[in-house]
């Protein structure tokens, strides 16, 4: 009966870090950013063995079986790392198989996806954070037709699940005819967003409705917040190593109080964000009731101490800030991404509203 | 992660919200009816002073944070007071557990917790306010006893008070922060003047005390001559944990919630806008944030590890989201939320302009928000100090 991380969690993210500052140091994540062609399949392979793509896919389908903590302590290291994996649908689509899959279609993706053998991606903007430019998919007679926008990931993935605007869930194979993917060049040059053509493509529909939707709405918010926790302590660190090196007028700039203050500023706004994040994470597993009001919250209010980490730590460092040498902006970049991700804070502000019956 | 009620949480729930039913009788709009018993009653029951050992007059419960979250909880929802929490109750009981004298906690911590005794804190003074440690109130030793002299301020209570814990300078030639003694000093000593403080709510929530030769004996130092800075700083440590409770601030967003839903402006209600709406719930959020990280601190502390920032950033954020809360509320409120004092107009008796006014006091007190900063760069980040200037 405690809140805080148990060894095995505390033991994951140290070695998640580790792994990643192996695998994905800052140099290989300005190589991934330099070459839309770059897969970064040696980070994804390093991560697969360390098991990151079965983290919750049950071990009789060759899974770790973890629940949405341990994934968002995975997330919230691989957005310290600016990591060039996408994540999202690592977690999304095993939940979407688990929860409205039949053991055939579990059989049969699960095992491939937690070997990491190939990556699953998960459009479902149009239904979370609304429907852009007029995109959106409908299902007929086992068809998908239309547009999904803003897809993690979704350039190469094998599996896709894809909210359709009224008929729920479905599962896409990625080579299915009258699928066509084009990149949707974005800010965050850590992670790929595809915009997906559907035109007569076959699906097999996926069980579980709205409530699946809203659970993986819920952990995609919960994923999202960690990553932005993750990108807010890197920025933090990184504001006051320079803050203690840099000197100016004779002394270190870290011992002007117009200085630190901007530091203690951003961990007094970072520091209660991850207990908000951990809960959230829990109460997907442990407690439902609180799942969904906890993920919004976690989610909208990382999205705005993020946009403010992103500023202040970018002006402690000065003009170096704004520079490519240093790739600080990566993180910048990273932190914009997470908060318009699923939902701006406004929109994810406002389904919390509803959540309580605060708002029609 | 663990907070799954257990069948045996389930039960201590059960008997909580049993106690406060068969209780309703006793307090009506968050009063006790008698609040000493009231007060009586908690501790009896381990709604209030629950981990204080039965000893020095507490409950004497294993610390739990299960069990202290359900109170909180059932508490909130029954719209029941809670157990008294003076500075007596929340700074000094814990300080003089922590380095009191066994006479002293036999003799203090029982009265105290059942509220037979008021204590104001001596701290702060016209010349020492974030920098308390330049304090110059003196105490002069006389056989057995000090000699007081000098003045306190921002002293709440002290009106009410029948013993005041200070911070006076014993060692007039030691380091700045180790001549300092921590004293008990009854209210009531000859030589002790108090002066009622005004503040912009309208009211004197805090007075001046001034102090000419007031007689105290030695014995009532408590934590040892000289040790007064680190004894005091015990007890800041406490009263920012109070000053910041996420309880409280949870309470009172509920209190908002409820205006925002009854409060109309043109046939509309005020959480039906969906400007006032979004600000609700972006306070919501942090409000809820705070909460979970005093989860995180309260078990922590029962394991021992180590928070780091988690604990030093309780009493800036705590007390600037009360703030909002106050402020969010008066402008839903428009030009009712201009109303004060008394009138036919006036909601919840003028409570809101009120804390948004005095909320800021709290701001301000206790260690500013720009001392609080220094702490966590200094003390969270391991910032350098601010040098000291050459000439001042």
């Amino acid at each position: 009966m405690d809140f805080a991380l148990n060894s095995d969690q505390k033991m994951l993210q140290e070695s998640l870090s580790r792994t990643l500052a192996d695998a994905s140091p800052l140099d290989r994540v300005r190589k991934f950013a330099d070459d839309l062609k770059d897969p970064a399949k040696d980070v994804w392979d390093a991560l697969s063995d360390f098991g990151l793509p079965g983290i919750v896919i049950p071990e009789e389908h060759g899974g770790l079986g973890l629940t949405l903590l341990d994934a968002a302590l995975a997330s919230e290291a691989l957005g310290r790392a600016v990591a060039p994996v996408p994540f999202m649908g690592v977690v999304l689509a095993p939940l979407a198989l688990i929860g409205g899959g039949t053991a055939a279609q579990q059989a049969e993706w699960l095992p491939k996806l937690a070997k990491g053998e190939m990556t699953a991606a998960v459009a479902i903007s149009e239904a979370v954070a609304g429907a852009r430019e007029g995109a959106g998919v409908t299902a007929k007679g086992g068809k998908l037709s239309g547009k999904a926008l803003f897809v993690p990931g979704g350039m190469a993935a094998g599996l896709i699940v894809v909210a359709a605007t009224k008929g729920g869930l479905h599962l896409v194979r990625g080579e299915a005819a009258g699928l066509s993917r084009s990149l949707m060049l974005n800010i965050d040059e850590t992670r790929r967003l595809a915009e997906l053509t559907f035109d007569g493509v076959a699906a097999e529909p996926l069980g579980g409705g709205p409530a699946l939707l809203a659970r993986l709405r819920d952990a995609g918010w919960v994923l999202i917040a960690a990553d932005s926790l993750g990108a807010c302590d890197a920025m933090l660190e990184k504001a006051v190593a320079y803050a203690k090196e840099r000197r100016q007028f004779g002394r270190v700039i870290g011992s002007y109080q117009a200085v630190k203050h901007m530091c203690a500023e951003m961990a007094a706004e970072i520091e209660p964000c991850r207990a908000l994040v951990w809960y959230a994470a829990y109460a997907f597993d442990a407690a439902p009731e609180e799942a969904s009001l906890t993920a919004a919250h976690a989610k909208a209010l990382t999205s705005e101490v993020g946009r403010f980490v992103a500023r202040t730590s970018t002006e402690v460092h000065g003009g170096m800030g704004i520079t490519d040498l240093l790739g600080l902006h990566f993180w910048f970049k990273r932190l914009g991404l997470n908060r318009q991700l699923l939902g701006g804070p406004e929109r994810v502000r406002e389904i919390a509203a509803r959540l309580q019956g605060l708002a029609a | 992660m663990d907070l799954t009620p257990t069948p045996e949480m389930l039960a201590f729930r059960d008997e909580v919200r049993g106690f406060l039913e068969a209780r309703a009788g006793d307090f009506s709009a968050g009063q006790a009816k008698d609040v000493f018993a009231w007060q009586r009653l908690l501790i009896e029951h381990g709604y209030a002073a629950r981990t204080i050992p039965t000893a020095y007059g507490g409950y004497g419960a294993e610390p739990d944070i299960l069990r202290s979250r359900i109170i909180a909880e059932e508490f909130i929802a029954a719209g029941a007071p809670r157990g008294m929490a003076g500075q007596g109750i929340s700074m000094l009981v814990p300080t003089l557990l922590e380095v009191g004298s066994e006479e002293q906690k036999t003799r203090w911590i029982g009265p105290t917790l059942r509220g037979e005794i008021i204590w104001c804190q001596g701290y702060s003074e016209p010349g020492a306010g974030s920098d308390l440690a330049s304090l110059q109130t003196k105490a002069v030793e006389d056989g057995k006893d000090f000699l007081i002299s000098g003045s306190k301020i921002w002293t709440s209570t002290a009106a009410q008070a029948q013993m005041m814990f200070c911070l006076v300078r014993t060692e007039p030639d030691a380091a700045k922060h180790e001549g300092i003694s921590y004293v008990l000093i009854p209210m009531s000593t000859p030589g002790i003047e108090v002066r009622p403080l005004k503040t912009m709510t309208g009211q004197a929530e805090f007075n001046e005390v001034f102090f000419t030769d007031v007689r105290v004996r030695q014995d009532q130092v408590v934590g040892g001559r000289g040790r007064g800075w680190f004894v005091a700083n015990a007890t800041l440590k406490h009263e920012r944990g109070m000053l910041g409770d996420p309880n409280a601030t949870e309470a009172r967003l509920g209190a908002l919630i409820e205006l925002m839903k009854t409060e109309v402006v043109d046939g509309q209600r005020i959480i039906d806008n969906p400007v006032f709406r979004d600000r609700l719930m972006q306070l919501q959020g942090r409000v809820m944030a705070m909460k979970f990280n005093g989860l995180r601190l309260i078990s922590a502390q029962l394991s021992q590890e180590p928070v780091g920032v988690a604990g030093l950033v309780v009493k800036l954020q705590g007390c600037e989201l009360n703030h909002q809360v106050a402020a969010l509320a008066i402008d839903a409120l428009g030009e009712l939320g201009i109303l004060y004092h008394d009138g036919p107009h006036l909601r919840a008796r003028g409570t809101w302009q009120r804390n948004y006014m005095f909320d800021l006091g709290l701001i301000i007190g206790g260690g500013t928000a720009q001392i609080q900063k220094n702490i966590i760069s200094e003390r969270g980040l391991g910032m350098p100090r601010e040098p000291k200037p050459a000439v001042l």
